[in-house]
């Protein structure tokens, strides 16, 4: 037991064992948090921080509810509350804030790569929460809990990915993750929301969402920034309903089982249409139930040793 | 004199200093210009080559000798594209220490770009850069400004800025996006027979990118910078030129399709010269590993088929010349996260063994070819006097040592910047002596 | 200890603990995993057997309570916790295989309390070798036995390793 990586910065280079590992204790945790008491004492004196650069109370709850669960000391620090609006660079602040004496730090930040930049400026453990279009290893890991919870396993199903690709990190750590899980994962948006160059991605692209359901296992719905248009990615959310919404009539034609997921939040009625968000295909609340068991589980694997 | 582990730079040269008689014996002597390629003895006087010769004249029997066995000996290198920063950023580079820099690289002259605070755009500026240079180890040939501020909309005074010294004019580190002053510039230029130097580069596609857009920046998750920013712009800046009936060189080619656009264009007959830097000759896209920042610079590190195809053209003459772009940045700049990084890497020190590493000995150049691209072929773009070893040249001379191996560490650099993108390579080949005007100014070891 | 002997040991273990307890619907037998699990079902269904009821046997996973996280590089897997009853006002009885410092019996202290607040909570270990580091005593013990702290006691059970039996092994020399 025990992981191979010492800091989780993204899923590209995880392996099967490690992803398997964090799932399996992932469940663990989720059955704590079906007890009356949903506080674990594991983590009790640990000091974890919560550098969010980029706003997003959603992953920042789920995080700090992760690390008050263990009963670590959660630490936020975000762009409106520090000094990073001051100017002060990015290795200052992480160094300012080990002087602190802290265990680890959960980083979101705009630019690709920062969490990697952080493990060269500081010994804590560092959890990537999201880095520019880069990865969002957590929210794959609790996509991947989610399908072993409802389907009962990962191996040979498949994935349709359905949106903004290209500004997506969520498509990127789920394509990696379920791939090395043996998962088919298709991603499928419409081509200028495709990045230009997808072969490093492992996995097909297409702008085709027939082809992307077909025979698909799991429906997964990415955000589509409604702001986009006006750069002209796409003419008109009509339009972009029309082509790549989910809704009770693409859903009818699926497996009667399917699982239709959403990282959230949701533009009800633009790539989701509510009566499917809402029925009983959904498991968009269980996805977040299992965020908080997937991240303690993270924390939990992450944390304790002093060396390696 | 400014020593560092690796050599002595002559710093300042002191004005009135006459150059004592110089021969070089025993060095293979290579002169593209005049066809030469063998063991001569070059004999330097009055800041002139006086001969090249089997034999040292009987008059200079008396005269100082470096011994260059083993070495080649060459006219002095020079660097059409560099950033020396001043004036405005001074922490990054100065002339004194760019050109001490360039000196310990090999070069005896360099063109240095007009985008310092405030821009070389008129003919107070150039004489600045000018007279700063003065009592440095390496000639400055300062290049002024297309537009005004490089604002990109009025053209800067080039008339005055010529008769002061600049050798071309350029907005590098921005492209002139509006076509109509661009074609003016072309126009215009063609009254002082000078270069336009273009920083081909189509901004609405390039804005927001940080690096070669590719399979790699998808998997990086860094916006890119498709080849197409570049080859958009190439191609207009060659049309206009052509239609102009202007000069044009092109700036840091990276991409196979710049190659072919500039080996089309002279199939044509267009007045066209172009550059590649080092870096593009060396790495990839593939190269910036995890985000790092000293392989970031604009244009990007591109993929195999392209520097394949750099090297190709560089073989076949489509480029003419290999420069640095040496680009300092201070440290604050460089550590930061991938997007937040200044662009640009530093090269003068290392181009050389680069050339001689990477294409050399690598069978992609002759060592004449390598002379002429990085030596004659700058020279006659900028209508410099350098670039030969003929009698009556300026004593000029670079003795290279091709087989010395080093590894790149930039804290023994004379510049003041570190940014290099070759740091812990391992290289063949550096300058052993840089004889400026008929004086050692800089002596390895 | 063989196969024989160690079932001797669990029944005469069901055997106290059925002495103990007047009321078994009160009686919740909760193992310790992962090989007190398996000793926990047995006795359990020996109860079941010699009293014609049906007992269920809860599973307990201390792994989240240890007092070494910060000792340990490698984090230990976290397993199934799984207490199918209600175990407040109840008398707990944990089972573990090797009582030896008492740490895990800490541990599975404070677990159990936070599923609720039994009555009493008792502990039957198969093994107690010794070497108490806490104030902490089986109630229900099937064998005694000495042993140096370089010693390993290890149960093997045929559920998991396809034979029953107990080992005592000298570790290397490895500090």
């Amino acid at each position: 037991m025990g992981l191979q990586i010492q800091h989780l910065l993204g899923l590209e280079n995880v392996s099967r064992e490690d992803i398997k590992a964090i799932l399996d204790t992932a469940d663990g945790f989720y059955g704590v948090l079906q007890r009356d008491i949903k506080v674990v004492p594991t983590l009790r004196g640990q000091t974890v921080v919560n550098l969010f650069y980029e706003n997003s109370t959603r992953t920042r709850i789920s995080f700090e509810l992760a690390e008050k669960r263990l009963s670590a000391n959660p630490l936020n620090f975000t762009a409106s509350t520090s000094s990073i609006n001051k100017g002060e660079g990015l290795r200052d602040t992480i160094r300012n804030i080990e002087a602190m004496k802290i265990d680890m730090v959960v980083v979101r930040h705009s630019c690709a790569g920062a969490p990697y930049f952080l493990t060269q400026c500081t010994d804590a453990v560092i959890v990537n929460a999201g880095d520019g279009l880069h990865e969002h290893p957590t929210q794959a890991l609790l996509d991947m809990m989610t399908i072993r919870q409802k389907l009962g396993r990962l191996e040979g199903l498949k994935v349709a990915i359905i949106g903004d690709i290209f500004h997506s990190r969520v498509a990127r750590s789920n394509a990696w993750g379920m791939k090395t899980m043996g998962m088919n994962v298709v991603l499928c948006g419409p081509p200028t929301l495709l990045p230009q160059h997808t072969d490093s991605l492992g996995v097909p692209v297409t702008d085709n969402i027939d082809e992307a359901l077909d025979g698909a296992d799991v429906v997964m719905l990415l955000r589509v920034q409604l702001e986009r248009q006006s750069s002209a990615v796409f003419p008109s959310v009509h339009e972009y309903r029309d082509r790549y919404g989910f809704d009770l009539d693409r859903l009818s034609k699926m497996k009667k089982d399917v699982v239709v997921m959403h990282p959230g939040p949701i533009n009800r009625g633009v790539e989701l249409s509510s009566n499917v968000a809402d029925s009983e295909n959904s498991v968009i609340l269980d996805q977040v139930t299992n965020g908080v068991a997937v991240r303690m589980a993270v924390l939990y694997l992450l944390g304790g040793g002093e060396n390696g | 004199m400014v020593k560092k582990n690796i050599g002595t730079v002559t710093y300042p040269l002191t004005n009135g200093m006459r150059a004592e008689p110089l021969v070089i014996i025993n060095g293979r002597v290579i002169d593209p210009e005049q066809g030469i390629d063998g063991t001569r003895a070059v004999v330097l006087d009055g800041g002139a080559v006086r001969a090249v010769a089997e034999n040292v004249p009987p008059e200079y029997s008396g005269a100082g000798v470096i011994d260059a066995a083993g070495c080649w000996v060459v006219p002095g290198l020079v660097d059409m594209h560099v950033h020396l920063r001043e004036p405005g950023r001074e922490d990054k580079e100065t002339i004194a220490t760019g050109t001490q820099a360039a000196a310990a690289g090999g070069f005896t002259a360099v063109a240095c770009m007009p985008n310092t605070a405030p821009v070389l755009d008129e003919d107070s500026k150039i004489r600045y850069v000018i007279q700063r240079g003065e009592d440095c180890p390496c000639r400055i040939y300062p290049i002024g400004a297309i537009t005004k501020g490089l604002e990109g909309e009025e053209l800067a005074p080039m008339g005055e800025m010529v008769d002061t010294g600049a050798v071309a004019v350029s907005d590098d580190g921005k492209p002139v996006s509006n076509s109509s002053v661009m074609r003016n510039a072309f126009n215009y230029s063609k009254s002082f027979n000078i270069p336009v130097i273009c920083h081909s580069e189509e901004s609405t596609l390039s804005a927001k990118g940080h690096m070669n857009e590719g399979l790699v920046s998808t998997r990086l998750g860094i916006r890119g910078i498709p080849v197409v920013a570049e080859t958009i712009a190439v191609s207009r800046d060659i049309l206009l030129a052509e239609y102009t009936r202007a000069r044009i060189h092109i700036a840091h080619v990276s991409t196979a399709g710049s190659v072919r656009l500039v080996r089309e264009a002279k199939a044509r007959g267009v007045n066209v010269t172009a550059e590649t830097c080092a870096h593009y000759i060396t790495l990839t896209d593939e190269d910036i590993g995890m985000y790092d920042t000293n392989k970031k610079m604009n244009p990007p590190l591109r993929t195999a088929v392209d520097r394949e195809a750099i090297l190709a053209g560089l073989a076949d003459g489509t480029i003419d010349v290999i420069a640095s772009d040496h680009a300092p940045h201070t440290p604050e700049e460089k550590d930061v996260e991938f997007d937040n990084a200044a662009f640009g890497v530093i090269g003068l020190e290392t181009s050389l063994a680069i050339a001689l590493t990477m294409l050399v000995n690598k069978g992609i150049l002759t060592p004449a070819q390598m002379v002429d691209r990085m030596s004659a072929a700058p020279n006659r773009i900028l209508g410099l006097a350098g670039g030969t070893l003929k009698a009556g040249s300026p004593a000029d001379v670079t003795v290279i040592d091709p087989s010395v191996k080093w590894t790149v560490d930039p804290s023994l650099f004379f510049s003041k910047s570190r940014n290099s993108p070759f740091i812990g390579m391992e290289l063949t080949g550096a300058a052993a002596y840089t004889i400026l005007g008929g004086r050692v100014v800089y002596r390895r070891g | 200890m063989d196969a024989h002997a160690l079932d001797l040991a669990l029944t005469r273990i069901a055997h106290q603990i059925l002495e103990r307890h007047g009321d078994l619907s009160a009686v919740c037998i909760v193992g310790m995993q992962t090989r007190g699990v398996y000793l926990a079902q047995r006795i359990t269904a020996k109860i079941n057997a010699m009293e014609g009821v049906s007992l269920k046997t809860g599973i307990l996973d201390t792994t989240l309570y240890r007092d070494d996280y910060r000792l340990a590089f490698r984090q230990p897997e976290v397993r199934v916790t799984d207490i199918p009853f209600d175990i407040n006002e109840k008398n707990v009885v944990l089972v573990d295989d090797v009582l030896f410092t008492g740490r895990t019996v800490r541990a599975a202290l404070d677990a159990i309390m936070d599923h609720g607040r039994p009555r009493t909570i008792q502990l039957a270990a198969l093994v107690d070798r010794g070497h108490r580091e806490l104030p902490i005593r089986g109630d229900y013990v099937g064998k005694k036995i000495t042993t140096s702290p370089k010693q390993e006691v290890a149960l093997r059970i045929s559920e998991l390793d396809g034979e029953d039996s107990l080992w005592l092994t000298e570790l290397e020399g490895e500090e």
